[in-house]
């Protein structure tokens, strides 16, 4: 067992395999990336319940969310009828799955604790080994700031940053990027989870799926001019990231719509949202557009009229990346709203 | 490393690609012993390699902080972001984000170096590697480096250390007086800041640099000259000698290959000259890129319209590295043609470099013609200048800093 918290929060809950849910050796295909061709679809669950009475996510109601969530991203396939169906069409047993998560902001807009363990029941009951999870980000350090307990080692969760093991000693590039990529990346996972946040960005516009990906190499900091544009999409093209990414939940539980990337709780909102998507640039841009509501709401320019529109998403889009959609005509947005 | 650098110093040659040589912690505490340097003296070492964090996050957080000197050169801003004037880029960096550089980071406001003593990389090198070939001849330097640069050239050969972060390679700490210490053990008349980009080092180069004066040891720096006027003449206002690596002479260069800009480097040549500083520019030949005769022609007129025909130019040989290994090395006949150019153009003293034994890295009267310094690889195997800096045969004025 792997307590992902830190030693004030509840302990996390192991599922032992043995006398569990029986597991088929699942012969589904593996989940296929969207297509620019075909629709892209984004759920967005919303529970305005998700704090209970209280501040702090509560982990009941954020395992119901992510269910219904998982449920949505596949509602188009009668044949997944059950999260953990949904979970089974993307992962199988003997992956070794990693969850990229986002804390460099601190524990006021990190990707939520109870999110990743909710994630990990999903994976654990659908045959993936405890220790075939590694929770990671680029730093031990943010990471437990963030309140995560690192666990390096065993037969827990896994949960640690790219600074206890490195980076690639070799570069891997494409266009205007080239990069030593994170081992954790490369030697520790068969795919990943993507687990953004939900942020403004003072250059980037809007930080959110792809640009998460600046957390896996080891020179982010080159790659910030021009609003990183093209370096985000460039940087999704790396074949470790594109192929092994396969679904990104982002962390709206909190979000922020006004100076990111640091946390600034009186730009922060309670958005108490999960936005679930096998699409990142469809993702980001659903996200984007939710940034802007909430700007327009608090009487701000938009990202445009600020000169730091997020072009990287439209970027990520084009021939030359495809990575996803941007178009809203191309993006079915599912809502979920589970108070009902 | 260092030792066996002390007991060749008389002869020290080179391979003919320029690599440099690792010096490890160990010998670089054990060679500091050897010069009589009690470990005590020296500072604890604090060495960041991804390893050494798998310990408490405490210690990591202590040695860390030894490093972390709050920068010169920038404006704090709204909202605690920062504007950095160091170098052209004027990054606006947010609350814990860093530059450009990636070695200085907004902390809550305020701006940090956190590469202030933190070396990555010391070595004694020949002065004729820098290439410096009119300061002190024959002479070594000690030389020093941190992580990080301003620019993301696609063809460094210090790639593994300028575009890494700090806490992703080993460093040891050596605060400027035992830099300045340690070079006047070795008997190096210089101390060299070198190998990464010492712009975004400035503060601890500052510091050394009037450590090492203090101590009678004199400071060169090897820079791409991207940096602000005013940081400029701080900074390189310590400096006893300069050599700028001028990357080419187009902005589209220095956007795609350099991701800098040209004319910012064009102001702080001139603003070296008028300063009075003894510079040396350096121009890396590379194939199809920035080899064209309009282009090398425009370089040499504009140096010698603005600098003088009197300054040293070096058009050195590219090698495939980086991001840049698709391209052959530099034919020599490209260099020589560009040499021709630069010749043509009235320049006085026009080097090839990284092709050892080539004659044009020799140093030559500009009025007789006769050999006044003769070099093998980096080393100065004879000097004829004579002290008060004449050719011995015309009595021409052979501009340089020649004799310690």
């Amino acid at each position: 067992m792997t307590d992902l918290h830190s030693a004030t929060r509840r302990d996390f809950l192991r599922r032992s395999l043995a006398g569990a849910v029986a597991l088929a050796a699942s012969r589904e295909p593996r989940a296929q990336q969207a297509s620019l061709i075909s629709r892209s679809r984004v759920v967005v669950a919303h529970d305005p319940l998700l704090r209970g009475t209280g501040s702090t996510v509560d982990a009941g109601r954020i395992q119901v969310l992510l269910d219904r969530a998982m449920l949505a991203l596949f509602s188009h396939d009668r044949s997944i009828d059950t999260p953990l169906a949904a979970w089974r069409r993307l992962v199988r047993p003997g992956d070794r799955i990693g969850l990229k998560v986002n804390t460099l902001g601190g524990r006021g807009i990190a990707s939520n604790l109870e999110l990743i363990e909710a994630i990990c029941e999903g994976l654990q009951q659908v045959g993936i080994k405890a220790g075939d999870i590694v929770v990671w980000d680029r730093d031990s350090q943010e990471m437990e700031r963030a309140g995560f307990r690192l666990s390096l080692g065993g037969s827990r969760v896994q949960c640690y940053g790219t600074d206890r093991v490195g980076y690639e000693d070799d570069l891997t590039a494409y266009g205007s990027v080239g990069s030593r990529l994170s081992r954790i990346l490369t030697r520790s996972t068969d795919l990943f989870i993507n687990v953004p946040v939900l942020k403004d960005h003072d250059g980037a516009g809007v930080t959110i799926a792809l640009k998460n990906m600046y957390g896996v190499i080891h020179n982010p900091n080159k790659y910030h001019p021009n609003g990183c544009d093209p370096y985000v999409a460039d940087l999704n093209m790396l074949p470790e990231i594109r192929s092994r990414m396969r679904l990104t939940i982002c962390d709206a539980t909190t979000a922020m719509y006004e100076g990111g990337p640091a946390f600034k709780p009186e730009h922060s909102w309670q958005c108490n949202s999960l936005l679930v998507s096998q699409d990142p640039v469809a993702l980001d841009a659903t996200g984007w557009r939710m940034i802007e509501r909430k700007r327009a709401e608090m009487d701000l320019k938009t990202l445009e009229a600020e000169q730091r529109s997020p072009r990287y998403i439209m970027t990520a889009a084009d021939r030359e990346h495809r990575l996803g959609n941007c178009d809203p005509s191309r993006i079915e947005v599912v809502e979920i709203n589970a108070a009902v | 490393m260092l030792c066996e650098f002390v007991q060749r110093q008389g002869g020290l040659t080179r391979a003919n690609r320029p690599e440099r040589t690792q010096l490890d912690r160990r010998s670089f505490v054990m060679c500091a012993l050897a010069s009589g340097v009690a470990l005590g003296e020296l500072g604890t070492p604090a060495v960041a390699s991804p390893s050494s964090l798998s310990s408490q996050s405490g210690p990591q957080a202590q040695s860390d902080a030894q490093f972390v000197v709050e920068a010169k050169f920038y404006d704090k801003l709204q909202n605690k972001k920062i504007k950095c004037k160091l170098c052209p880029r004027e990054c606006n960096v947010g609350d814990k984000e860093r530059g450009y550089c990636g070695v200085r980071e907004n902390r809550g406001g305020v701006y940090y170096t956190l590469v202030h003593s933190r070396v990555c990389a010391a070595h004694i090198d020949p002065i004729e590697k820098k290439p410096l070939f009119h300061y002190l001849p024959g002479t070594v330097a000690f030389s020093i480096a941190t992580a990080g640069c301003n620019v993301n050239c696609k063809f460094c050969q210090n790639w593994d250390i300028s575009q890494s972060r700090p806490e992703q390679i080993p460093a040891d700490y050596a605060p400027p007086q035992r830099i300045a210490a340690l070079a006047r053990q070795n008997n190096c008349p210089t101390i060299a800041y070198t190998y990464s980009e010492p712009v975004v080092f400035s503060e601890f180069l500052m510091d050394t640099a009037d450590a090492g004066h203090e101590a009678g040891v004199r400071s060169i720096v090897v820079s791409n000259g991207y940096i602000q006027q005013d940081a400029l003449k701080q900074a390189y206002g310590k400096m006893d000698a300069v050599k700028i690596d001028l990357k080419s002479f187009t902005e589209s260069y220095y956007e795609k290959v350099v991701t800098g800009q040209l004319k910012p480097v064009l102001d702080t040549l001139v603003t070296l000259r008028k300063m009075g500083k003894w510079t040396e520019i350096v121009y890396l030949v590379v194939p199809t890129l920035n080899d064209s005769d309009t282009e090398l022609r425009g370089l040499a007129q504009w140096v010698k319209a603005n600098l003088g025909a009197d300054v040293p130019l070096h058009f050195t040989q590219f090698h495939p590295e980086y991001l840049l290994k698709n391209l052959p090395i530099t034919p020599v006949p490209t260099l020589e043609r560009a040499k021709a150019i630069a010749d043509a153009e009235g320049l006085h003293y026009v080097y090839i470099g990284n092709v050892p034994g080539h004659p044009a890295q020799n140093t030559y009267c500009p009025q007789c013609r006769k050999m006044l310094v003769e070099r093998l690889g980096f080393t100065a195997s004879s000097l004829l200048i004579r002290k008060d800096g004449t050719c011995p045969f015309c009595r021409h004025q052979i501009p340089g800093i020649w004799h310690v």
